[in-house]
């Protein structure tokens, strides 16, 4: 391993340009730190999207309100998997519990999470299921009976006012759910936006940026996977519920291109000590993934595809199967376009030498724990306990609810999934 | 604690339970299961702090190596080196202060190793000596010429330098900068008033330069002096008739 | 009546928000004031000359021995920066290597201006941000003010190293742990000098304590105008640089 070691950064010395210092040429925030805030803004995200419904009425998103609750539940179950796996002493990691220290930032990533897992996330899909679970529970029989009456915590009240309560709670969970969701992404940014030693991280928009950056890859996914998911499943877009999300969508890009175009004026306009290193590294090491693929393709593009499928609105109302290609490549691209802005800020802000001297070079791995194939899994992972959670827990009636302007429209005529 | 628990909505007071017992079980396993150091940072740090302190020294400092070798150490102390540790040059050497016999600290004898101070280097600051380890004296080891626990720039005196500079300057870069003038010449008094009419002396036989130079020389400075055969070396002539003493091209 | 209750609701759950965020940031200690020197007992600080520092690299060597630092050329406790500076104001930085190297010979360029060498090492900042950041207080402040890691609860995330901004730190490629220069904290406590200062051939490295009425730190600091590296970051750092070129960073 050491060895290993040695050989790849002997590699890397004669990459270098400029001085760096000597201790800076590991890289020690690799892909699985990229990943990591990736994830966790899509747990953000799809929360957000999830409370448009319950505490701003926006009803046309209905549809998507179960599905982005389990994708927020099962990206965050991934959370803190690439955090893990990257530490030095995984073993150790319970200190985190055991020892925290308030001053640190990262100390606090264990109650955040346990919080917003805890008790924002499951009890809020735990009152969002109770009566459907109960009901299961009563028509099913074999493991699945048992595994719906356990999450249902054995509860039996099907009441009038049991119904009531669940409502009210969920409602006071929601709004209690939005500003922890902005805590913990809004969290994830301030640890990179608190290093004052790093100017490129260091900044008090970051947290922001990170949180809006966050909204926009979890609605862009939510509505990805609906996208995908329903015509798997047997079922029908609801083109009105799609059209409002990526409404949506497109104002939060907006924002998120806002803050970052601001951010990027204030550095040049201020243009401190450390502008000439880190314009070198934009121009050079980060031109493709932050001006190609972050900028051009996955912000400029998608709002332009966007954009023209609002102007022309009429038009495009008629050909449905093309709005909807329209809009699928534009949250893919979307969905690439955070991906990179995630690598640009960790990888980049390790890029530069803190002397501002010189640059230096992250060559990724294929193999490994740090490696390529191990954030590939990481990142198909939540996918998969998705597919568990739609089995358990399927979202489908919801789902396949259609607007009222349908026409061959009738709430549950779609056939209920085998299960 | 039913009455309580009845009274509320049946959904509240199961989840009410359900988080209750994990509380209940989480500060169980905090309070109760994990030793007291593991959630102390306090004496965690007392214990990285001797942990810290017990590590093993291995340079011993400089007035360790002054209790044994008292006279190098009294020497030392008068000369350029005084602020130099010993251990700079002879390495770490605790080893050697507790078992003086078995460990013996290095002693460097490449010419490579002065020059990490003494190469001319234009970073370093003016005034430190410094010589191009390329042009002077190569070959010759530093301290055949220079005693390290004692450094001095071999100079030539002052009487005969201020008219023979030419020579001075040559022989201070030749391998021949260790020896005085009057290794070789005798000035009388009468030299420096009439240096035309009484002249220094000057070697007149072969015997005298193979004093050094002959396979069976002992001589103290000729350690490291290349060795002749006298008998058969050019029997001819006196050895300054083909070398130049200032200047001696003998590799 | 409804509409009130309803108000009333909503607010008791943003205060139950807003309190989660605020008791967050409550833990959050105040920065507002410098740290100073304990005034009781020992607080450890270090002078470097850079007017007298030669580039012999000896303090790197012996800081490898002694700590048993990792050999390879990507960690190191102390360094030594060579610095060439052009008329035209461009700067070459170097961090010179342990064994001997060839300077290369620049006496003829007549566009150089000035060149020295500077010897970096932990700065043992009064107010360090790498413990600031450590999640688990693996590393911390003695009391005699040096910063250290506990090898034995440091989780290696690496954040105290992304954190630092002098690049003193390293991960440890064996132990996984976070690494860095301790003052040779084992020889301090045992009245040694750290190794780099015992070994420095040219007095360029002085170490000291800070609260000491008459000693070579606080003549050094005395008798000198010092400067510290990047003091914009309010790190208050205790390694003291006299003679510091602008250009240093």
């Amino acid at each position: 391993m050491s060895h290993e070691l040695t050989r790849t950064l002997s590699e890397l010395l004669p990459q270098i340009q400029g001085y760096i210092y000597p201790n800076e040429i590991e890289v020690h925030w690799g892909l699985l730190i990229v990943v990591y805030p990736y994830i966790t803004g899509i747990v953000a995200g799809a929360f957000i999207l999830a409370s448009l419904v319950k505490v701003f009425n926006v009803k046309e998103v209905q549809p998507l309100y179960r599905l982005s609750l389990l994708t927020a539940l099962a990206y965050l179950l991934v959370a803190p998997l690439p955090l893990l796996s990257h530490l030095g002493h995984p073993e150790r990691s319970y200190e985190m519990f055991l020892t925290p220290q308030p001053s640190s930032a990262m100390a606090m990533f264990g109650f955040v999470y346990a919080w917003y897992l805890m008790a924002v996330l499951l009890i809020e899909i735990w009152f969002v299921y109770r009566t459907d679970l109960i009901a299961w529970a009563e028509e099913e029989s074999g493991a699945m009976k048992w595994i719906h009456r356990t999450l249902a915590l054995f509860s039996r009240d099907k009441s009038e006012s049991a119904l009531v309560f669940d409502h009210k709670a969920l409602k006071t969970i929601t709004i209690i759910g939005i500003p922890s969701a902005f805590l913990l992404h809004g969290y994830v940014g301030f640890i990179f936006g608190s290093v004052k030693a790093n100017p490129w991280w260091s900044s008090v928009l970051m947290p922001i940026a990170f949180l809006f950056s966050a909204i926009v890859s979890g609605v862009a996914l939510v509505i990805l996977l609906y996208m995908v998911i329903t015509p798997l499943t047997g079922g029908k877009i609801n083109m009105k519920c799609v059209d409002k999300g990526v409404d949506f969508l497109f104002y939060v890009v907006i924002v998120d291109f806002t803050l970052e175009f601001v951010d990027f004026i204030h550095r040049i306009y201020q243009s401190e000590e450390e502008i000439k290193i880190l314009s070198e590294m934009v121009m050079s090491k980060l031109f493709m993934s932050l001006v190609v693929i972050q900028v051009l393709l996955g912000m400029v593009l998608p709002l332009g595809i966007i954009g023209v499928t609002k102007i022309f609105k009429r038009r495009f109302t008629l050909n449905e199967d093309l709005r909807k290609m329209l809009y699928f490549i534009s949250v893919l691209l979307i969905q690439f376009g955070i991906f990179t802005m995630r690598w640009n800020v960790v990888i980049g802000g390790q890029m530069f030498s803190k002397s501002f001297r010189g640059l230096t070079t992250y060559k990724m791995e294929i193999g490994g724990i740090e490696g390529l194939l191990y954030a590939l899994f990481l990142l198909v992972l939540p996918l998969v306990i998705l597919t568990v959670l739609l089995k358990v827990l399927p979202p489908w009636k919801e789902m396949r609810e259609e607007g009222p302007d349908l026409e061959d429209g009738t709430p549950g005529v779609l056939p209920a999934p085998e299960r | 604690m039913k009455k309580i628990l009845s009274k509320m909505p049946d959904a509240l007071a199961r989840l009410l339970v359900v988080f209750a017992a994990l509380a209940i079980l989480g500060a169980f396993v905090v309070i109760v299961l994990i030793p007291k150091d593991m959630k102390d940072v306090k004496i965690q740090w007392a214990d990285a702090i001797k942990a810290e302190q017990a590590k093993p020294v291995l340079y011993a400092g400089f007035h360790a190596c002054g209790e044994c070798h008292e006279r190098i150490y009294e020497k030392k102390k008068t000369g350029y080196h005084r602020d130099l540790s010993c251990e700079t040059c002879h390495g770490p050497a605790y080893a050697h202060t507790q078992d003086p016999d078995e460990v013996k600290p290095v002693i460097p004898k490449e010419r490579a190793f002065c020059p990490l101070c003494h190469a001319y280097n234009p970073s370093r600051p003016r005034g430190f000596p410094q010589i191009n380890p390329a042009a002077h004296n190569p070959l010759k080891a530093c301290a055949s010429c220079h005693n390290p626990h004692d450094p001095k720039p071999p100079t030539t005196p002052k009487e005969c330098s201020a008219c023979h500079g030419e020579i001075a300057r040559m022989k201070a870069v030749s391998h021949h900068v260790q020896l005085e003038c009057t290794t070789c010449h005798q000035a009388p008094q009468q030299h420096k008033i009439s240096p035309r009419s009484v002249k220094p002396t000057k070697p007149q036989n072969r015997e005298f330069c193979g004093k050094c130079h002959a396979r069976d020389a002992k001589d103290r400075m000729a350690n490291n002096a290349p060795r002749i055969d006298l008998a058969n070396h050019g029997e001819k002539y006196v050895c300054w008739q083909c070398h130049y003493p200032h200047s001696p091209e003998v590799e | 009546m409804n509409g009130r209750r309803k108000f009333l609701r909503d607010v008791r759950a943003f205060l139950v928000s807003i309190s989660a965020i605020g008791g967050v940031l409550k833990l959050l200690p105040a920065k507002a004031f410098a740290r100073e020197a304990s005034r009781k007992g020992k607080w450890y600080g270090f002078g470097v000359s850079v007017d007298k520092c030669i580039g012999c690299a000896r303090c790197m060597e012996a800081c490898k021995t002694e700590n048993d630092v990792p050999r390879e050329p990507f960690y190191f406790r102390t360094w030594v920066e060579r610095y060439i500076i052009r008329k035209d104001g461009e700067t070459v930085v170097k961090a010179i290597e342990s064994n001997a190297e060839a300077a290369p010979d620049t006496s003829g360029d007549r566009s150089i201006l000035r060149s020295f060498f500077v010897p970096k090492l932990c700065n043992q900042c009064a107010d360090p941000p790498c413990v600031q950041v450590c999640p688990v207080g693996a590393t911390f402040q003695t009391g005699d003010g040096v910063v250290l890691v506990n090898v034995k609860t440091c989780v290696g995330c690496r954040y105290c190293i992304q954190a630092c901004p002098y690049g003193a730190r390293y991960l440890h490629p064996e132990t996984h742990t976070a690494d860095k220069c301790t003052f040779c904290y084992h020889r301090i406590s045992r009245d040694l000098l750290p190794a780099c200062v015992e070994v420095c051939p040219t007095q360029a490295r002085i170490f000291g304590d800070v609260n000491s009425g008459s000693s070579p730190l606080t003549r050094f600091r005395r008798m000198n105008k010092i400067h510290v590296l990047k003091p914009a970051l309010n790190t208050e750092p205790k390694v003291y640089y006299a003679s510091l070129d602008g250009e240093v960073r």
